[in-house]
């Protein structure tokens, strides 16, 4: 049985001072099996993060349903975990205690929590920071501890929006190696979303291309590469063919956006 | 010479504050001392600081400045706590800011001086009226502060609580209070800073005692140096109370400053 299913979920959006509705997701089938990595890939505007929000339930679909072990979403809630472009730390907690913060939403005892943070807190490599307010750290390290965060309450699934999308390149690298270095070690269902074509076939056992707004699944493509993955995968040839197959898919969906606004 | 926006040396900085003083000082002694103006509408400082001591030594001032700052702190957290709690349910529920918001906005217009002849009718010229007067100047103006900061939360520190399964309830006792907690303390030091004025238009009509008494009752003797004294007083222990939140601010809230 999948994990994850996405059946018919569209949204359209209410026209802004009485205009025309907005579809920004047609009608999307998607079932995903349990640890899987799945990376949706499309150009800015084509509905991949709403999506993942309705997945999160932070958004209602407009038609169709999600089901998360054959339980409807209806709200969001912290079986789904979710890491998000923006920096969403809490500046008024410290590092331990946004990594804590769901656990303690939830009322579990403080020193089970003290010791699922302090795990985690290892496993992203931020000892030391425990007690640094979010302003204090760098944009890799605030990621690293949001990631922690969502993991930290043990989801059922970890979504993630663009998540490494403010860093800079360098630093992306790293946090991708980081984010499946956990992946291949601990396995978890993970969604995550990216317009970077070499992202998604880094971090993915399978990457999902979304069309131009109003976005549907436009392609479905494994990626059987070999795990661990090492940053030296990306100039491999077998990585290559992959780039070159998915650029020429998304292109074709970015310059079709690039036409619908200028017209 | 003078770039647009260069900062200017510390060093500097404090020196051109104090120039200012200085001038301003030096004015003030060259008109009246100088004999450019009547003695009798404005005193020279050096008289307005013999007036203050005698007022301090021989009057007892010192109970009138106490009892005004109890006035102004006993006005100000009355205020304070009916304000942010109500200001706070505005910003969070909706249903809440569209009731009272509204009336609100009108109260907030009603000069809080004119409603003086009306509270010494309730509550008599004693303590209780002044209080009121104050609490009337402020409440409105703390409630609509406070609720649009809370209504203005950061949207996705909301929603990455909810996802990390955080209840309603939680949003707003742990993520909206605290999000918000350093915007308030800095809307009350604000809003402090205008108790002070209700407080002395309090003090000036049917009034026995406080620094705005005081100023009334030298007007009536043409004891400007006394006036101005008091007034002098009233910035002093304003600046004193401002630095005094600032730095509780900072100690409470150290992470807005990080």
């Amino acid at each position: 049985m999948s994990k994850l299913l996405i059946e018919r979920v569209s949204r359209t959006f209410a026209g802004v001072g009485g205009g025309q509705p907005v579809q920004a997701l047609q009608p999307v089938d998607l079932a995903v099996a349990a640890n899987d990595f799945i990376t949706i890939l499309g150009p800015s505007g084509c509905g991949k993060s709403t999506l993942l929000r309705i997945v999160a339930g932070l958004e209602a679909p407009s038609t169709g349903r999600v089901l998360l072990d054959g339980k409807a979403v209806t709200r969001p809630g912290p079986d789904r975990g979710m890491v998000f472009q923006s920096y969403t730390l809490f500046p008024w907690l410290t590092v331990a205690e946004n990594i804590g913060f769901g656990l303690r939403e939830q009322g579990r005892p403080e020193r089970e929590r003290n010791e699922i943070v302090a795990s985690y807190i290892d496993l992203v490599g931020l000892r030391g920071f425990e007690n640094h307010w979010p302003k204090q750290l760098s944009g890799g390290m605030q990621q690293r501890t949001a990631i922690a965060r969502a993991l930290a309450n043990d989801p059922e699934i970890l979504l993630l929006d663009e998540p490494f999308g403010a860093l800079d390149n360098q630093t992306r690298g790293l946090m991708q190696e980081l984010l499946l270095g956990i992946w291949e070690r601990r396995k978890k269902t993970v969604l995550f979303v990216t317009h970077d074509i070499e992202e998604a076939i880094f971090m993915a056992s399978r990457v999902i291309v979304m069309s131009a707004r109003p976005g549907r699944i436009k392609s479905d493509v494994p990626v059987d590469l070999p795990h661990p993955r090492y940053y030296t995968l990306k100039t491999s040839p077998e990585f290559s063919a992959l780039k070159a197959q998915l650029t020429e898919d998304v292109r074709i969906e970015a310059m079709r956006t690039a036409q619908t606004q200028s017209a | 010479m003078l770039r647009p926006l260069h900062p200017v040396a510390p060093g500097t900085r404090t020196a051109l504050g104090i120039a200012f003083f200085v001038l301003f000082v030096a004015f003030w002694a060259w008109i009246t001392l100088g004999g450019h103006v009547n003695r009798i509408f404005l005193a020279d400082p050096l008289s307005m600081l013999k007036d203050g001591w005698r007022l301090l030594v021989e009057d007892r001032f010192w109970l009138d400045i106490l009892i005004t700052i109890w006035r102004v702190f006993g006005g100000f957290v009355l205020a304070s706590i009916f304000a942010v709690p109500i200001g706070i349910a505005m910003g969070a529920w909706k249903p809440v800011e569209a009731f009272l918001e509204p009336f609100v906005s009108f109260a907030r217009y009603l000069p809080a001086s004119a409603f003086i002849p009306l509270l010494i009718l309730w509550a008599g010229i004693g303590e209780l009226e002044k209080l009121l007067v104050i609490f009337v100047g402020s409440v409105f103006q703390i409630i609509l502060i406070v609720a649009v900061k809370v209504g203005s939360t950061r949207r996705d520190l909301v929603e990455a609580a909810y996802t990390l399964g955080a209840t309603d309830n939680g949003i707003v006792k742990r993520v909206i209070m605290p999000a918000n907690a350093p915007e308030i303390a800095e809307t009350l030091r604000l809003v402090l800073g205008w108790a002070w004025t209700y407080v002395i238009v309090a003090e000036l009509i049917g009034s026995s005692s406080g620094i705005g008494y005081m100023i009334i009752n030298s007007q009536s003797r043409l004891a400007t140096g006394q006036i101005i004294f008091g007034i002098i007083v009233i910035g002093l222990i304003g600046l004193l109370s401002d630095f005094a939140f600032k730095a509780l601010n900072r100690w409470l809230y150290p992470w807005s400053l990080a």
